[in-house]
């Protein structure tokens, strides 16, 4: 999943930085995640993980680090699984 | 006087009334000449409207947003640039009030502000950023406990006015664009270079030159939140509730004008029914949608502070932007049609139904933030919100 995401914000996330060199918990919109590309970001990790993210989940917070999708997205993975 | 009478006359609406009856005298002066409106200014001082929002703690009265909109609308029926002045100066007091408690040097300026009734101006634009202020070019840099900045600021409304100015800038030297920070910096600390005239169609009196900023200070009086932060959690939801609640105040009044204008007629017309009566009817109309969408947002922004979680949620900046989109838009169709209903009295200066302030001040809304840029991100962020489809939710 690491690997899934990091390759799709090097395709859609528009980053002044190389993304191999980010940490996992490093903060993405201080890298210079613009919101459009957060929203890029999102409508990829739909596609790919073919989820929906709940309006809950729709925040900041949420996409603030590559740990933080991980985690958002195993979330909704898990949500799926006990349903 | 009476305790009674005495809290009446203390009340934030009475306080708020006398101070446009101020604003109301100078409001074509202010026009006129594109002059800050100092009298009005004064008269908020005065009457202690300038620290309302600060938490009663630090010495002010813990006002909520929609107490400070009823202010907004009222001023804004009076005098416009007067009005925006006061909202713009509310919507950096809010990012104080809730981004500044965890830090000393913030409290204390909270109780300054509160106590000497501090004006406060904002120098978020910048040259070559293309208007997103969520981009900086500027950098602010922190030696030891001294923090410096030079910035190219396009656009500091009041800015020779205030009393201190808060600045975005990336955090450091070597941040992206959008790694932002606020400072503070107080009259004193900094020096300002005119570099732009505000010459204008409407809002003349908010005198939002562009300055080159030069400023010093200790470190400490940078928001030890992120702008991003400060941004998305009260600048968003303040500014579109306040600046809509001044609209508000500019379209009541065309209102009231045109129903003097067709009141007076209908006295004449001895029991016809003037022209401009339907009309009018559809202005109300109008008027009470504009009134329901910006209670709406208030009630909106209540509920989602109490929850931080809703307050950075797509759900809520959509909401929040709808309420700007369309309170810009409504006004100008709403003083339009008050135009049309008082004909030429309404088109002439200086007649009790002139509306030519009303409907140059009102153009400006579409622009503050450009609504196509506001449209630009809603779309962007439907392509992954699901909306609420329920009517109360």
């Amino acid at each position: 999943m690491n690997e899934t995401i990091r390759e799709l914000l090097t395709r859609v996330g528009g980053l002044p930085v190389a993304v191999t060199e980010l940490e996992d918990g490093a903060d993405l919109y201080a890298a210079g995640l613009s919101s459009f590309a957060s929203v890029q970001l999102m409508l990829g990790l739909e596609e790919a993980f073919d989820i929906e993210f709940p309006d809950s989940l729709l925040n900041r917070k949420s996409f603030a680090s590559i740990a933080a999708i991980e985690q958002t997205v195993s979330h909704i993975l898990k949500a799926r699984e006990a349903a | 006087m009476s305790l009674p009478a005495f809290a009446a006359d203390m009340s934030l609406s009475a306080r708020a009334h006398r101070v446009a009856t101020v604003a109301a005298e100078f409001a074509d002066r202010v026009d006129h000449v594109g002059r800050f409106p100092r009298e009005a200014v004064d008269a908020m001082k005065a009457e202690r409207l300038i620290g309302i929002q600060i938490p009663a703690a630090f010495g002010g009265e813990g006002a909520s947003i929609t107490e400070i909109a009823e202010v907004c609308s009222i001023l804004g029926q009076a005098c416009a640039a007067s009005a925006m002045v006061f909202a713009m100066h509310q919507i950096k007091v809010s990012s104080l009030v809730e981004h500044g408690g965890d830090s000393e040097w913030h409290r204390d300026f909270m109780r300054e502000l509160a106590g000497r009734q501090l004006l406060v101006a904002s120098a978020t634009t910048e040259g070559g950023i293309g208007g997103n202020m969520r981009n900086s070019i500027c950098a602010i840099e922190v030696e030891g406990d001294t923090c410096r900045l030079t910035k190219d600021a396009t656009v500091i409304s009041y800015g020779a006015h205030a009393d201190a100015i808060m600045v975005t800038s990336r955090s450091n030297e070597k941040a992206a664009p959008t790694d932002q920070v606020m400072t503070v910096f107080k009259q004193g600390q900094y020096s300002l270079q005119k570099t732009v005239d505000w010459d204008t169609l409407g809002m003349r009196g908010t005198c939002s030159d562009g300055f080159l900023f030069r400023g010093e200070a200790p470190s400490v009086q940078i928001f030890p939140k992120p702008f991003a932060e400060i941004a998305a959690q009260s600048m968003l939801a303040t500014s579109h509730l306040l600046w809509s609640a001044v609209w508000y105040g500019i379209a009541a009044d065309a209102v009231l004008r045109a129903q003097a204008f067709v009141r007076a007629a209908a006295r004449k017309a001895g029991g016809t029914q003037p022209p401009g009566a339907l009309r009018l009817a559809e202005a109300s109309n109008l008027l009470q949608l504009l009134k329901a969408g910006i209670l709406s947002g208030l009630r909106i922004y209540a509920d989602a502070k109490a929850d931080h979680d809703q307050l950075s949620s797509m759900a809520f900046s959509i909401a929040m932007n709808n309420v700007k989109l369309a309170s810009s838009e409504t006004i100008l169709t709403i003083i339009n049609q008050a135009m049309i209903i008082c004909g030429i009295m309404g088109y002439k200066n200086g007649t009790p139904y002139s509306l030519g302030r009303h409907l140059r001040d009102a153009h400006s809304a579409q622009l503050m933030i450009s609504n196509d840029r506001i449209l630009g991100n809603t779309s962007t962020m439907l392509l992954v919100q699901k909306p609420d489809t329920s009517l109360l939710g």
